[in-house]
C-alpha cells in the first residue's frame, strides 16, 4: 500500500482544522503518516486521532517556528530520504508552500500548489486563471510534493490510534546557514475571534463603498460567524489589514458563501472569489461587474441594506 | 552592495487567460513587467539611495540594481520598465530550450547567474501573477543557500555590518526577522509605492545593457530545463463555464429584508 506524509501544521498547543482535509485526500491514496514538527506531541497527538491516521512522526529539539522553511525543510527532506513515502501533502499556506518548495529543491522532487482536489492516483486539479480554468495534473518525478488549499473538502472521519515516532534533533544537525534567518520578535495582530479568512465558510468583504467604515460589514460577519476581507481598493487605502485582501494578490477564497459590499468587482477580486459556491453582492452601481456572477445582487446603499439584513437574520435566528 | 531583482514578464493582469497545449497561450496577451515585481525594484532603489553619498541610486552610489529575468527575447520590454525606474543594468536569460519551463527550473536559472555574480541581496516580488506559485524565492535560498526573507512589509538593511531586517507579514501578525547577508527576499506590494518612470529615466534606460544569455553561455545543461524535463505534467485543462448572473435586486426600502430572505432559503443562516 502507498505510504503518504502530510505536515500537520499546528498552533499554540491546537491542530489546524487543514489537518483533517489533507488527511481525508491521503487516505485516498494510502496508509497516512503525520509530520508534526515542533509541539508538544502530548497535547497534540490526542487531536490526531479522527482522520484513520497509523504514524505520528514528532520532530522535536528545535523551534522550527523561529526560522525561515530552511530548518523544516531540510527536517522533512531528511525524513523523506529515511522513509521515502509516496507524496508529501502540506496545506497551501505562505509558509507551507516555502517549505514545499525547498522540499522539491532538496529532494529533487517535483511540486505542485494549490491543488483543490487529490485522486487516489494523486492526480491533482488545480483552479487557476482566477479560477477560469480548471487543471488536472500529475508529477513525474521524486516524492510528489503537493500543497492543497484548505477548505478544498469534506472531512472524513475515521478513528485510528497513530503509533508515535519520536525524532529528536539538534542544532546541529542542521547547516549554518539555514539557521541565519531568526525571527527576533512576533507583533500579533489583534484578532476579534473571527475564523481564518482561508478557513471561513462564510466571507463577509469591504470594498471602496464602505469609505473606510467596516463597521457594517464586520456587523454582519459577527451574525454569520464569517471572516472579513477586504478588496485591494481597500487594504490599499489602509482601511484593513493587508491580510484580508482578497484577490490576485491577495489571498484566494472559495467560501459556501461570499458576500461582496462595496466592491465593482474588477477582475483582480473576482480572480481571488469567484469559485465561492454562492455569491451575493451590494453595490450601488447597477452595472458593477460583480453583479455578473451575483446568485443575488442587490443595488443600493451598503449602509442602509446591510444594517437592515444583519437586523433581520437576527430575528431569524431567535 | 550588489542588489539583483529578479523580474518576470507576465500576461497583463487585466488580460483573460487561456491554456494552450498544457501551458499559459502567451500569444496575443499584452505582455507586461509582473506587477507585484514592480515594488520590488523600487525597494532596490530605494535602498541604494538610502546608502549612496550622492542620495541618488546610479554611478557614484557605491551600490548596484541588476535586473535578473528569465524568458524570451520580447522580456528585453518588461526589463526596459525597471531599468527606466532607475536600476543600472540588466541580464537575461533567453533560450529556446527554455519554453515551458516550471518554477524549479527557472530557480536553478536564476540561481546559476545570482551565483556567478555574487550579489549580497536579490529582491522578488512575492508571486508571478500569471503562475502565483509564491515558490521561487524560497526555491533561490534553497538553491544558494542565502538567508529567506520573505513577504517583507518593512526591510532595512545596513551594509556596513551586512546586516538585514524585515517585518515579515503573516496571516497572525508580523514576524521581525533579522539575517546576515547574503539573503533572499520577496516584498509585498504594502512596502512601497512603486515610482513611475520619468522621461529623463526612459531616456536613460535605452543606453543601459541587457546581456542576453544563452543556457550554454551561463552553464546549465538544456536537457534539465523546459516542458520536456518538467517535473509536474498537465494532463488536461477545461475552461470552466462561465457564471451565470442570478437575481438583482433594487433597494427601495427592503434590500436587507430581500438578502436576508434569500439567505433563510439557501439555508444559510
Amino acid at each position: 500500500m502507498s505510504k503518504i506524509f502530510i505536515l500537520a501544521d499546528h498552533a499554540h498547543g491546537k491542530m489546524a482544522h487543514s489537518v483533517g482535509e489533507l488527511a481525508t485526500f491521503a487516505a485516498r491514496a494510502g496508509d497516512v503518516t503525520a509530520l508534526v514538527l515542533g509541539g508538544d506531541i502530548s497535547i497534540l497527538s490526542p487531536q490526531l486521532s479522527d482522520f484513520g491516521i497509523s504514524e505520528i512522526i514528532s520532530l522535536t529539539g528545535i523551534d522550527f517556528e523561529k526560522y525561515s522553511a530552511g530548518v523544516s525543510a531540510q527536517a522533512i527532506s531528511q525524513i523523506l530520504d529515511e522513509k521515502s513515502p509516496d507524496a508529501l501533502l502540506i496545506t497551501s499556506t505562505a509558509r507551507g508552500k516555502e517549505i514545499a518548495a525547498r522540499v522539491a529543491v532538496r529532494t529533487n522532487s517535483g511540486i505542485i500548489t494549490d491543488a483543490i482536489d487529490l485522486d487516489a492516483t494523486l492526480v491533482a486539479t488545480q483552479s487557476i486563471f482566477g479560477g477560469s480554468t480548471t487543471v488536472h495534473s500529475a508529477i513525474s518525478h521524486g516524492t510528489p510534493i503537493i500543497t492543497l488549499r484548505s477548505n478544498s473538502v469534506e472531512i472524513v472521519s475515521a478513528a485510528s490510534t497513530p503509533t508515535i515516532t519520536e525524532v529528536n534533533l539538534a542544532q546541529s544537525d542542521f547547516d549554518a546557514s539555514r539557521l541565519g534567518d531568526k525571527v527576533v520578535s512576533v507583533t500579533e495582530a489583534a484578532k476579534g475571534g473571527r475564523p481564518e479568512l482561508t478557513e471561513a465558510s462564510i466571507i463577509v468583504s469591504g470594498g471602496r463603498g464602505t469609505n473606510g467604515d467596516f463597521s457594517p460589514v464586520e456587523a454582519l460577519a459577527d451574525i454569520l460567524g464569517a471572516a472579513v476581507g477586504a478588496s485591494r481598493a481597500a487594504t490599499d487605502a489602509g482601511w484593513y489589514p493587508h491580510s484580508h485582501q482578497v484577490g490576485q494578490t491577495g489571498k484566494t477564497v472559495s467560501p459556501a458563501l461570499y458576500i461582496a459590499c462595496g466592491i465593482s468587482g474588477a477582475i483582480q477580486h473576482r480572480a481571488g472569489m469567484q469559485t465561492s459556491k454562492v455569491i451575493v453582492a451590494i453595490n450601488k452601481d447597477p452595472d458593477a461587474p460583480i453583479f455578473d456572477l451575483a446568485d443575488l445582487g442587490i443595488v443600493g446603499d451598503l449602509f442602509a441594506v446591510l444594517p437592515q439584513a444583519t437586523a433581520e437574520i437576527q430575528l431569524k435566528k431567535a | 552592495m550588489k542588489i539583483a531583482v529578479c523580474v518576470k514578464q507576465v500576461p497583463d493582469s487585466w488580460a483573460e487567460k487561456k491554456m494552450s497545449g498544457g501551458l499559459l497561450d502567451r500569444a496575443g496577451v499584452d505582455a507586461v513587467l509582473n506587477d507585484l515585481d514592480e515594488y520590488a525594484v523600487e525597494e532596490a532603489l530605494r535602498l541604494v539611495e538610502k546608502h549612496s553619498p550622492t542620495g541618488e541610486a546610479g554611478e557614484g552610489s557605491g551600490h548596484t540594481v541588476t535586473i535578473i529575468s528569465m524568458g524570451p527575447d520580447r522580456a528585453t520590454e518588461a526589463i526596459r520598465k525597471a531599468l527606466s525606474m532607475g536600476a543600472d543594468d540588466a541580464i537575461l536569460i533567453s533560450d529556446a530550450a527554455l519554453a515551458g519551463s516550471d518554477a524549479l527550473a527557472t530557480s536553478l536559472v536564476l540561481a546559476q547567474i545570482i551565483e556567478r555574480e555574487k550579489f549580497d541581496l536579490v529582491l522578488c516580488g512575492t508571486e508571478s501573477t500569471d503562475a502565483r506559485m509564491s515558490v521561487v524565492p524560497a526555491m533561490l535560498a534553497e538553491r544558494l543557500n542565502y538567508a529567506q526573507l520573505t513577504f517583507a512589509g518593512s526591510l532595512d538593511v545596513d551594509p556596513a555590518s551586512s546586516t538585514i531586517k524585515v517585518g515579515r507579514s503573516t496571516d497572525s501578525g508580523i514576524e521581525n526577522m533579522e539575517a546576515v547577508l547574503p539573503a533572499v527576499v520577496s516584498v509585498i506590494e504594502k512596502i512601497n509605492e512603486p515610482r513611475y518612470p520619468s522621461f529623463k529615466g526612459i531616456m536613460a534606460s535605452k543606453k543601459k545593457s541587457i546581456a542576453t544569455l544563452t543556457l550554454s553561455e551561463i552553464g546549465v545543461d538544456a536537457a534539465v530545463v523546459g516542458i520536456g524535463s518538467a517535473w509536474s505534467k498537465v494532463n488536461d485543462a477545461q475552461e470552466r463555464a462561465a457564471r451565470a448572473a442570478g437575481i438583482k435586486v433594487i433597494d427601495e426600502g427592503n434590500g436587507g429584508k430581500a438578502f436576508a430572505d434569500f439567505l433563510a432559503e439557501k439555508r444559510m443562516i
